[in-house]
């Protein structure tokens, strides 16, 4: 408190946005998988790959408190994209990352229009509606998808011409893993950004942003743009590393999910998806091992353990505890 | 810009007007809120507007800023028309208001919250690629808004802890950073107990003379002391307006509002 106080007020909002020991600890930890479990780089790999999905979802509902019960749409449209390319003939995985990438930016944005102007319980339904409309569509649409038996062929090329993705999950978690730790860059500047404050405002007081001269709609219009098309990257590596996609990528259970993840986690807390999509995998891991049909009983406990004890959170809960220690 | 033939007493110099609005009439649903209201701010002007509750005093400002659509009339910003022009828009040519309610980011600090509105000001707050701490000149801009204020010992402190008296003050400093010709402050002491209301009163009094200021108030004290006119609106519409002394003086305020002020 008192040391703050004496920093100019440039050198308090460069300290806010400094990388933090505990910052580098998780990202080192995040190469243990190699070490300690090498038998499960694959789980590792969807793990890193739902923790991408999660951080996504986190800047428009952490960081913009837009709710969404349909953002596996645009997991889905990356997922179909990058599986469809390598389909017919293009099996290149970063090109397919970007084209999934631009495919789902482009329906976020063509969906933010509508999105932009709802709130609350409106929004909840939109998101739900275009999420099972986008699902419904891939259904019907058997042809290019594969309907329910999901898409089949896609055969990657190795990566960077170099890398045959193993069925040990090496080269994919490897790969999985780059990718996100670059978008939580690209999320660790944009959060740390004016356009990452005025999210915030939007999501502190949507009736004060008008009342500044602040465009909600267009910073709402752009984060939702952005975390459509990493939600289509994430969604391109699954298809990438398992090499086929099908309908449940698009389905509203996945959008539950990394909702759930997300509250556990921490929304709003750049960490919050990592460590909640970390925890839902491994525990859907676990549970599903000792009873397969009752493991989201589990999940129903610990969500509703943590909501009633940690409000903000796993981060948010030890941040707190961390706050307090620091301040003894 | 004509001036509109109105009978009602006009400043006597002949001030270019800052704000202006005509025929300003608003319903809901069969409840006349604003009726036929005709406002001249003179640039400059220390205007307050007073009236008994329910006379219509916020109504009239989320009118002039976009908050409310009008059913008839007109408002003018300077020599423009800004009745369809969207809240935003209307801050970014100048016209700034503070709330009744306290309307402030509760999760930012004051630096943070008071920065955000300077940057959008700036046209910088679409950029998602630089730290916000770059931007220098943003910044301690909002830091100077906020020491003019006296705010400068609390702008780390997240909003929601701070006491409800620099909350109100925060009200103003944000509105401050839009650079606004004109400001209007609705009760911007609403809540505060009244020796404390002294302050916030003397930190408006203490914004630039280029400002032209209407402010909502309950105190009379206060009133008299500060506006160099006064505006009174009942039921939606103007019953009259006139100088502190003019005012003071009409038996006609004293029945409908200065009389009835123990209520409210």
């Amino acid at each position: 408190m008192t040391a703050s106080t004496t920093l100019t007020p440039q050198a308090y909002l460069q300290a806010q946005s400094r990388w933090q020991p505990i910052e580098i600890i998780f990202w080192l930890a995040t190469l243990l998988p190699y070490v300690l479990f090498p038998d499960y780089l694959s789980l590792a790999s969807q793990i890193a790959i739902t923790a991408l999905f999660a951080l996504s979802l986190d800047l428009i509902l952490g960081y913009a408190g837009i709710v969404s019960l349909g953002h596996a749409a645009f997991f889905g449209v990356g997922a179909y994209t990058a599986g469809i390319i390598a389909k017919y003939g293009w099996g290149e995985p970063l090109s397919g990352l970007l084209a999934a990438a631009v495919l789902a930016g482009l329906t976020g944005y063509a969906s933010s229009f509508i999105i932009a102007r709802f709130r609350h319980l409106a929004l909840i339904m939109l998101t739900l509606g275009f999420g099972l409309l986008l699902a419904e569509l891939a259904n019907s649409a058997s042809w290019l998808t594969g309907g329910v038996d999901g898409l089949q062929g896609v055969k990657m090329w190795p990566l960077l011409g170099m890398f045959e993705f193993d069925l040990y999950g090496y080269v994919a978690y490897t790969y999985s893993l780059i990718v996100l730790f670059a978008v939580f860059l690209f999320a660790r500047r944009l959060i740390n950004s004016p356009f990452g404050l005025a999210l915030r405002g939007i999501r502190e007081n949507a009736v004060r942003m008008p009342a500044i001269g602040a465009p909600s709609r267009a910073h709402i219009q752009t984060i939702y743009t952005i975390a459509a098309a990493i939600a289509g990257i994430a969604g391109a590596l699954l298809a990438q590393t398992t090499e086929t996609v099908s309908l449940e990528t698009l389905g509203f259970q996945r959008s539950a999910d990394v909702l759930v993840m997300l509250v556990l986690g921490g929304a709003g807390r750049l960490y919050g998806g990592l460590i909640g999509a970390a925890i839902f995998m491994v525990a859907r891991d676990q549970f599903s091992g000792i009873a397969p049909q009752y493991w989201y009983f589990w999940i129903g406990v610990l969500l509703v353990m943590v909501v009633m004890i940690l409000p903000n959170g796993i981060i948010g809960g030890l941040s707190k505890i961390y706050g307090r220690w620091k301040r003894k | 810009m004509s001036t509109p033939a109105h009978p009602a007493r006009t400043t006597a110099d002949n001030r270019a007007l800052a704000l202006a609005t005509r025929g300003l009439s608003k319903s809901f649903g069969s409840l006349p809120v604003a009726r036929d209201v005709e406002i001249k701010l003179p640039q400059g002007a220390r205007y307050a507007l007073i009236g008994p509750n329910g006379a219509g005093k916020t109504t009239l400002i989320n009118l002039m800023t976009g908050m409310l659509t009008p059913n008839a009339g007109q408002i003018f910003l300077g020599d423009d028309d800004i009745t369809a022009t969207a809240p935003e828009e209307r801050v970014r040519r100048g016209l700034a208001r503070t709330f009744q309610i306290n309307t402030l980011f509760a999760g930012l600090n004051p630096l943070e919250a008071v920065t955000l509105a300077v940057a959008e000001r700036r046209g910088i707050a679409g950029n998602f690629w630089q730290n916000t701490a770059i931007h220098k000149e943003a910044i301690e801009e909002a830091h100077d808004i906020l020491v003019r204020l006296r705010l400068g010992d609390c702008c780390y402190q997240i909003t929601r802890e701070l006491p409800y008296g620099r909350q109100r003050l925060l009200e103003i400093a944000l509105a401050l950073a839009t650079k606004p010709k004109v400001l209007l402050l609705d009760e911007p002491a609403a809540g505060v107990p009244q020796e404390e209301s002294g302050d916030i009163f003397e930190a408006v009094a203490g914004l630039s003379g280029d400002l032209t200021l209407l402010f909502i108030e309950h105190d009379m004290h206060v009133v008299f002391r500060f506006a160099s006119h006064i505006i009174v609106l009942v039921g939606g519409a103007i019953f009259t307006e006139g100088s502190p002394a003019e005012i003071a003086a009409d038996p006609g305020v004293r029945e409908v509002y200065l009389g009835k002020r123990k209520h409210g």
